[in-house]
């Protein structure tokens, strides 16, 4: 779907996308080095659970909300990867609640 | 143009009446000043409120509760007209109290609410095992809440939404960028004028036009003493649904974002978000759930309220020129209903709803 116009003079590293390993360029952004290996879900919505990709990627419209090393609502078009880095797709609205148990 | 009843402003206040005066087949034209306006109505929290609402006006008191029994009715109504759901929810709601004080004072404000309603307001004053067993989430400062199962909250955005387009659905009439700089009587009604714009002939004219009331109101002999009070919000990123109840500065939307709020600045017109009571807002919020310490906080803004000094809304009939209705208030939301239901009739038959007499602009010179 796109073509890396630097050709083959990338450094190459290592991601892990939903178990899967993927070689990408160094130095580009998360959603940058999915959409290079035809990955376009990155993201289900949290009311109708539809797929969405990286639209604006330039941190405006939130459609690339991603799980990027645990954390989670992390915008992929913002977040430079990194050799090793855990990605998956954000799947919904997070949870956040952790209750407390009374003592 | 002309008109049976011309309503400066499109806010809460003028959208629901505006909708209710077509609802009641009445010719109406609805007259706005633009997005110059201040706009309280785009910065709700979007609580319909009864608990606290009217501790010291028994009037006030029923008004609400009347406007939150008739807001499950009306937001099927406007959803059915319109496509737009409101988002109405009444699971009842929670304040909760972090000290022994706080839960005092509460309990001793909401016990006067009750005597005065003849037990037509209802609540309970939960210990924090019962405001666990509502809301499992609540920190290990959260010594008690009140509990009101009259209370509920809506969607303010879409409530607005609705109403604007219930209105011309129904076949009403709006100028949306209209200021109106002068009324005057004429023989049958009124004549609003504005620059660049045709005058509006009315039989009768509702002035709904928030801070811009002040001005407005004298034209027509009422001294409406209305001043700008500032509240701040916050919203956090979606998160899966924690959140039933609404609390009086927390809630969960139906989209899943949090919003936080609940402050109350005299500060003139300015409406710009400030760190300081950004940072009091969320340390409550985190105080009531730790866990929310985990959400971004991704939007922020201000609005102002336009409040009377005893902080309940006007409702006045110039004297002077009968026909002329002045309405103002900051609980547009909770009193959408009543106010599309109950007063848009009223006011078509040339009168206010007699529950509403002790709320007139007279009080303020007694």
């Amino acid at each position: 779907m796109f073509t890396d116009v630097a050709g083959e003079e990338r450094q190459m590293i290592t991601i892990r996308f939903d178990g899967r390993e993927l070689s990408v360029p160094a130095g580009i952004s998360v959603a940058a080095a999915l959409l290079g290996c035809d990955i376009t879900t990155m993201r289900t919505t949290p009311q109708s659970g539809a797929a969405r990709a990286a639209y604006c990627m330039m941190g405006i419209c939130f459609d690339c909300l991603m799980v990027i090393d645990g954390e989670a609502n992390q915008q992929a078009c913002m977040v430079e990867v990194r050799d090793g880095m855990t990605v998956a797709p954000q799947q919904g609205a997070p949870e956040i609640m952790v209750t407390e148990v009374p003592s | 143009m002309r008109a049976e009843v011309a309503i400066i402003g499109g806010g809460m206040f003028g959208a629901a009446l505006a909708y209710g005066l077509r609802r009641d087949g009445r010719d109406v034209v609805l007259v706005d000043q633009g997005d110059v306006a201040h706009r309280a109505a785009r910065g709700n929290f979007g609580l319909v409120w009864v608990q606290s609402k009217g501790v010291n006006s028994p009037a006030y008191a029923a008004w609400t509760r009347r406007s939150a029994d008739l807001w499950a009715d009306f937001a099927a109504e406007l959803t059915d007209l319109t496509g737009i759901d409101p988002h109405h929810h009444r699971p009842g709601g929670l304040e909760p109290c972090l000290t022994e004080h706080e839960f005092e004072t509460r309990k001793t404000m909401l016990e006067t609410l009750r005597g005065h309603s003849n037990g037509a307001f209802e609540f309970e004053m939960l210990d924090a095992r019962a405001a666990r067993d509502l809301i499992p989430g609540f920190g290990q400062e959260v010594i008690g809440a009140s509990y009101s199962p009259q209370d509920g909250h809506a969607g303010p955005l879409n409530l607005l939404r609705a109403l604007h387009a219930g209105y011309r659905k129904l076949g009403g009439q709006a100028i949306t960028d209209a200021q109106v700089d002068s009324i005057t009587p004429t023989a049958d009604g009124f004549m609003l004028s504005s620059r660049g714009h045709d005058p509006v002939n009315a039989e009768r004219i509702i002035i709904a036009a928030g801070l811009g009331n002040k001005k407005l109101a004298a034209m027509v002999g009422i001294d409406a003493p209305i001043e700008p009070l500032k509240g701040q919000i916050m919203v956090t990123e979606k998160v899966s649904p924690f959140l039933t109840y609404p609390l009086s500065g927390v809630r969960q939307t139906a989209e899943g974002g949090v919003l936080l709020g609940g402050s109350h600045e005299d500060v003139g017109f300015q409406d710009d978000s400030s760190a300081p009571v950004m940072a009091a807002i969320a340390d409550r919020a985190r105080r009531v759930f730790p866990f929310l310490a985990n959400a971004r906080i991704v939007r922020s803004w201000a609005a102002i309220r336009p409040m009377a000094p005893d902080g309940l809304p006007i409702y006045d009939q110039s004297a002077t020129l009968p026909g002329a209705f002045v309405v103002s208030g900051h609980s547009g939301v909770t009193l959408a209903a009543v106010h599309a239901t109950v007063m848009a009739p009223a006011i078509a038959a040339g009168h206010l709803p007699p529950d509403v007499a002790p709320l007139n602009a007279g009080r303020f010179h007694e």
